[in-house]
């Protein structure tokens, strides 16, 4: 399990695949990978986003993205899953989330990876403050439902 | 007993400061931590988290404790 929460910018193609490679227990035990990339939008409610700056509550993060993953452990048939989350300041295309489930068959990475997403989004201790293209500044209140 | 209360995001930018320290005899629940840290209400959708745990208003507090307050989160 790999939990990480970074302030660099992310290649998340990278990371997945030398996460993958260091992992050696799981070669030849995993048929299926569901990896969701949360990426940022240049658009939010009408309007053009130039920045933002993403804050979090750092130790209750790292222990609510542990929790959720040992959780979908659990829950499901996993071999392994790996989230990565970035904080600080985000500029359009730029990766946010990475989440990523390895397991035997496919439904188990599916619905796992989608319940992590679902979890992390409505609970996980992260705000984001926009900035407009026109220089004005403000916080996101909710996430879009889905 | 003591008291660290974090406040963040919107919330810290509207209280104008990321936390206090409370020293009381007094507060027993995280409700009324909030009121003896702010001046105003505490407001419907505040989120509450007591030693990095979500709790409720009506959740107790002991001494040690670390009391957070904050906005809906909007990650991901």
């Amino acid at each position: 399990m790999h939990i990480e929460i970074s302030t660099a910018p992310l290649n998340p193609w990278q990371q997945l695949e030398a996460y993958q490679q260091q992992q050696t227990a799981l070669v030849g035990k995993y048929g299926a990978t569901a990896v969701f990339v949360g990426s940022m939008r240049d658009f939010n409610e009408g309007d053009d986003v130039a920045a933002m700056e993403l804050e979090h509550y750092p130790e209750m993060t790292e222990k609510y993205l542990r929790d959720i993953a040992e959780r979908a452990m659990q829950q499901w048939s996993l071999l392994d899953v790996m989230i990565v989350h970035r904080v600080g300041a985000v500029h359009p295309n730029e990766t946010i989330v990475l989440v990523a489930v390895w397991s035997a068959h496919r439904a188990d990475a599916f619905e796992a990876s989608r319940q992590l997403m679902e979890l992390l989004k409505s609970q996980a201790p992260f705000w984001k403050k926009e900035t407009l293209d026109t220089g004005a500044m403000r916080w996101v209140e909710k996430n879009t439902p889905g | 007993m003591t008291i660290e209360v974090k406040f963040f995001a919107s919330l810290r930018e509207r209280l104008g400061r990321s936390g206090a320290q409370l020293d009381t005899a007094e507060a027993a629940t995280v409700a009324e931590v909030w009121q003896r840290c702010t001046e105003e209400a505490m407001p419907a959708n505040v989120l509450m988290a007591v030693n990095l745990e979500y709790v409720k208003a009506e959740h107790p507090v002991h001494d040690g404790d670390e009391v957070a307050f904050f906005p809906p989160v909007t990650g991901g």
